[in-house]
């Protein structure tokens, strides 16, 4: 064991060496020293002051070179031959031992070993491949000895519609999708109606995709979106009826981030579950760059913490519903976005679709197996009626299950963050034909809208010439070859927009 | 006296409802049962195969050194206090010397720690050679049997040899006195001075608590391939390398430093216990000695422990089939571990993992207070009551004598 105690520090080289004369001792007579003895006592002692004088250990050298050995630790009758004759000291080369003083000789020596190092101590990759696959199939163990017993399959409905961050946000729900260790049927309805883009899209996921077109564009107003949204899920549910499918249906906005926990989680839902969502409600513009935060009734303390609001169950200390977490609109009635891209607080709803499971089976006719506190279809799917939440589909919001030990888990996180409605972007993200410069609209109904910025034939220009001058890092002559170039006055402001790739979205 | 006696029949009752669980296990579905070579043994009760007899030292041979340094009670070789108060209170105890198979001597020899914890060997001789002397003058029972009858716990690095350095523990050899007695140690490697025939290799104690409040759940996925954290070179003594661990534990870091299917470091991180739990394979290469305490927790958290350690004598290994349970790899092969984990096919990893998963293996590694069935005291009287009954040899005719009471360093001669 790890032994650090002052006393050793006496060395062990002048231990072994003490230790090294025993056993010549013992073979020779006590008193009489033999000539051999003294003569391999002044060589060491040679080899010492040698080394002191070089600097390192010569001895090492020349008896590498005298017996030059490979370093094998395994003692056999050559090695045991030499040593003892030689001294064995802290002066030695590296195949140095002494033979244990035991009964029955054993294999193993006490001193100094060789360490052995393979010629190429670097990972093999055929290995680190098998040896993932040892770890997979250790984990896919675990998951039946100690995971969800019978999962079932998980249904995703997810609202879409093309617009610029459509890539960036199915991208994020589709990867989180293939990564649930469950069988999983993604519904992907589409607002305007099912396109190739969003097609291609999910075709790359691998996974069982259900692609509805929903006539209605999206409109621009947040409120309008909801209740579309409301609408869309409202149809994916109704296909989920006439075809039967069978699993646990959960929300996934493409917008929000899941926790893969949350797949495990909603593997426990009987009929209806409850999570807790984060509410990441985005503040538009570096500007405002507080988090929304929660209002507190003591509120005289100036502290505010800035908590994250969380949607969700609330529970009471013996885990039985009691209420719910809502999201307080009152700090935000001033600077609330009004529509998609707007540069101020996105707010949810009271309590959003993403935060509840279902059962698949609480939405198919037979009435046999439904409970009793389910309305039927029918009664819901009118025309006209805003579907808040699921909790619409039930007569009695009592029965919810809340998840993740009781809504104390933040489970997915819910947020819109969008580019401006009228922004553009390649088809399919892919360059071709080379891009047009876009220029944006020259009125727009926004009055905090930057003025007007450079034609594209001064763009061209002005931008290799801030480049080549940024490096120099002389801000007035910056200034200055922006100014010449451009029609307005300039201010601060509009120098770092023109510096800043303008017209961009 | 009626009311008494309802009233001791109900504390009875509820005493037997209100069992003290000093330790609890998940209970897993699918574990094996450890057969070991000598049939079920793990789970043998002692109680009625043997009885032992506590000699009643003065207590400057148990109580005072405690008294002075309680560090003793939570390093790794606490095994010895441990043991002495699970005999006093044991139902194998007997009063009468006359019945008793075996006799104890509650000596601490391994309670004389430097400031920084660790124990200093150089009175254990003296001292053990006093507590010998008492009880051969006080009691008639040492020099029946001139102490083949008697066993000692000696759980210091190299056993009943007392010293850290294995050279000088070597050429002391175990203790002259000591060389018909039983000995019950942590040490063990095949063919060495320091292991006597018919010692009883123990685990170094590993506190119960401590680890069960580090247990994290069961499906939490194992995502570390191997994990080793400890020194691979021990600069302050062995600057240069080649001496420490004979080798291997810097062969480890030079061929697999930068693998990244080993996360072997130094660090002293506050999760260790948690990534044991997260790992597949445990390294438990050998040190100064051997044996280590990483087996143990290896055992617990169940991460297949592998060995690399030439020769090593294991805890109860004639009661535990370490083979099947652990990997052994020769120091001469550590620069081809890779290959060989990666080779080993997956139906014996995860029968391994399930046979650690058993609760009772995991038991017979501990030392829990209060003492449980199955547990290491347990194990320990199991063996005991395997070497019964002694053999006639044992006892030696008037007269007779075995021992040589002045042999060994000058030193250790000296009173205590």
């Amino acid at each position: 064991m790890k032994q650090l105690t002052a006393l050793q520090q006496q060395g062990r080289r002048s231990n072994s060496f003490r230790n090294a004369s025993s056993p010549l001792d013992a073979t020779v007579d006590g008193a009489i020293k033999s000539p051999a003895t003294i003569f391999w006592l002044v060589l060491h002692g040679l080899c010492c002051l040698i080394s002191l004088v070089l600097g390192f250990r010569f001895s090492r050298l020349v008896f590498f070179l005298l017996f030059s050995t490979s370093s094998s630790p395994s003692a056999t009758t050559i090695y045991s031959a030499l040593q003892t004759k030689l001294p064995s000291s802290g002066v030695a080369s590296t195949p140095e031992r002494n033979i244990s003083v035991g009964a029955g000789g054993s294999r193993v020596v006490v001193g100094r070993h060789g360490i052995l190092i393979r010629p190429w101590p670097h990972p093999d990759p055929a290995e680190v491949m098998k040896a993932h696959g040892i770890i997979e199939r250790v984990q896919t163990e675990q998951r039946s000895l100690y995971g969800v017993k019978n999962p079932r399959t998980v249904i995703a409905i997810t609202p879409t519609y093309v617009r610029t961050f459509q890539t960036l946000h199915l991208t994020g729900v589709m990867h989180s999708l293939m990564n649930v260790p469950y069988d999983l049927i993604w519904i992907v309805v589409e607002a305007g109606g099912a396109t190739n883009e969003t097609a291609s899209l999910i075709a790359k996921s691998g996974l069982r995709t259900i692609h509805i077109g929903f006539n209605g564009k999206m409109p621009v107003l947040w409120e309008d979106r909801h209740k579309l949204e409301s609408r869309m899920r409202l149809h994916a549910l109704r296909i989920l009826r006439e075809q039967r499918l069978d699993g646990i249906v959960m929300f996934a906005d493409d917008s929000n981030m899941h926790s893969l926990e949350l797949f495990d989680e909603i593997q426990n839902v009987k009929w209806v579950g409850a999570v807790s969502v984060g509410i990441l409600a985005h503040s538009g513009g570096s500007e405002e760059g507080e988090l929304p935060m929660v209002q507190r009734d003591n509120n005289e303390t100036d502290e505010k913490k800035s908590e994250m609001p969380v949607q969700g169950p609330a529970c009471n200390s013996t885990n039985h519903l009691v209420g719910w977490h809502t999201f307080n609109t009152l700090p935000y009635l001033e600077r609330s976005a009004r529509y998609i891209g707007d540069r101020a607080v996105v707010l949810p709803r009271q309590l959003e679709w993403a935060g509840f499971v279902l059962n698949s089976r609480l939405v198919w006719e037979d009435k046999l197996e439904k409970p009793v506190w389910v309305k039927e279809w029918e009664d819901v799917d009118r025309d006209g009626e805003d579907v808040e939440s699921p909790l619409s589909l039930l007569k009695d919001t009592s029965v919810v299950e809340p998840l993740g030990s009781c809504g104390r888990k933040v489970l997915l996180w819910w947020l819109r963050v969008e580019a401006r409605a009228d922004s553009k972007f390649p088809a399919r993200w892919i360059i071709d034909p080379p891009l047009d410069v876009t220029v944006p609209a020259k009125r727009t109904p926004w009055p905090d809208a930057p003025p007007e910025l450079p034609t594209s034939a001064e763009k061209v220009v002005t931008i290799p010439e801030s480049m080549e001058k940024r490096p120099t890092k002389s801000g007035s002559r910056r200034k200055r070859s922006s100014r010449s170039k451009r029609k307005h006055s300039a201010k601060v402001l509009d120098d770092r927009l023109s510096i800043r790739h303008p017209g961009d979205n | 006296m009626r009311n008494r006696r309802w009233v001791f029949t109900v504390l009875l009752f509820l005493a037997l409802c209100l069992r003290i669980q000093a330790f609890k296990f998940h209970r897993t579905q699918r574990t094996e049962r450890i057969s070991g070579s000598a049939g079920d043994v793990l789970e043998d009760d002692p109680v009625g195969r043997l009885k032992v007899f506590v000699y009643e030292l003065p207590s400057k041979y148990n109580k005072k050194i405690l008294q002075k340094d309680p560090r003793c009670l939570t390093h790794m070789f606490a095994a010895e206090i441990y043991m002495h108060r699970f005999l006093l209170s044991s139902a194998v105890r007997t009063l009468n010397p006359e019945e008793a198979d075996w006799f104890y001597t509650p000596v601490y020899t391994t309670c004389d720690l430097t400031p920084n914890g660790l124990p200093l060997p150089f009175k254990s001789p003296r001292m053990m050679r006093s507590a010998i002397q008492l009880i051969s003058s006080n009691w008639p029972y040492w020099n029946r049997t001139e102490g083949a009858d008697h066993f000692f716990i000696v759980p210091h690095d190299f056993g009943a040899c007392f010293h850290y350095q294995e050279e000088k523990a070597i050429e002391r050899g175990i203790l002259p006195l000591l060389q018909r007695a039983t000995l019950v140690q942590t040490f063990g490697q095949r063919n060495h001075v320091c292991l006597k025939d018919g010692s009883i290799t123990i685990p170094p104690y590993a506190p119960p608590q401590k680890m069960q409040t580090h247990l994290i759940p069961p499906s939490t996925p194992r995502s570390i391939f191997v994990y080793f954290r400890g020194l691979f070179y021990d600069v302050g003594n062995d600057p240069e390398g080649g001496y420490y661990a004979r080798g291997a534990r810097a062969s480890v870091w030079e061929n697999f430093k930068d693998n990244p299917l080993f996360d072997i470091s130094t660090e002293h991180p506050t999760t260790y216990y948690e990534d044991m739990q997260r790992a597949v394979f445990c390294l438990c290469p050998l040190g100064w000695a051997p044996w280590s305490p990483r087996l143990v927790e290896a055992v617990i958290f169940g991460c297949i422990p592998v060995i690399i350690a030439d020769d090593i004598v294991l805890p109860f290994a004639d009661a535990i089939p370490w083979e099947e349970i652990g990997v052994f790899v020769a120091e001469k092969d550590v620069p081809k571990l890779d290959t060989i984990l990666t080779s080993i096919p997956i139906e014996e990893i995860l029968r391994k993992q399930r046979l650690l998963a058993n609760p009772s293996m995991k038991q017979a590694m501990l030392f829990p207070q209060p003492a449980q069935p199955g547990d290491a005291f347990h194990q320990i009287l199991n063996g005991l009551a395997r070497k019964l009954p002694h053999d006639a040899s044992v006892y030696l005719k008037p007269g007779e004598k075995a021992l040589n009471w002045t042999a060994g360093p000058v030193g250790d001669l000296k009173p205590w």
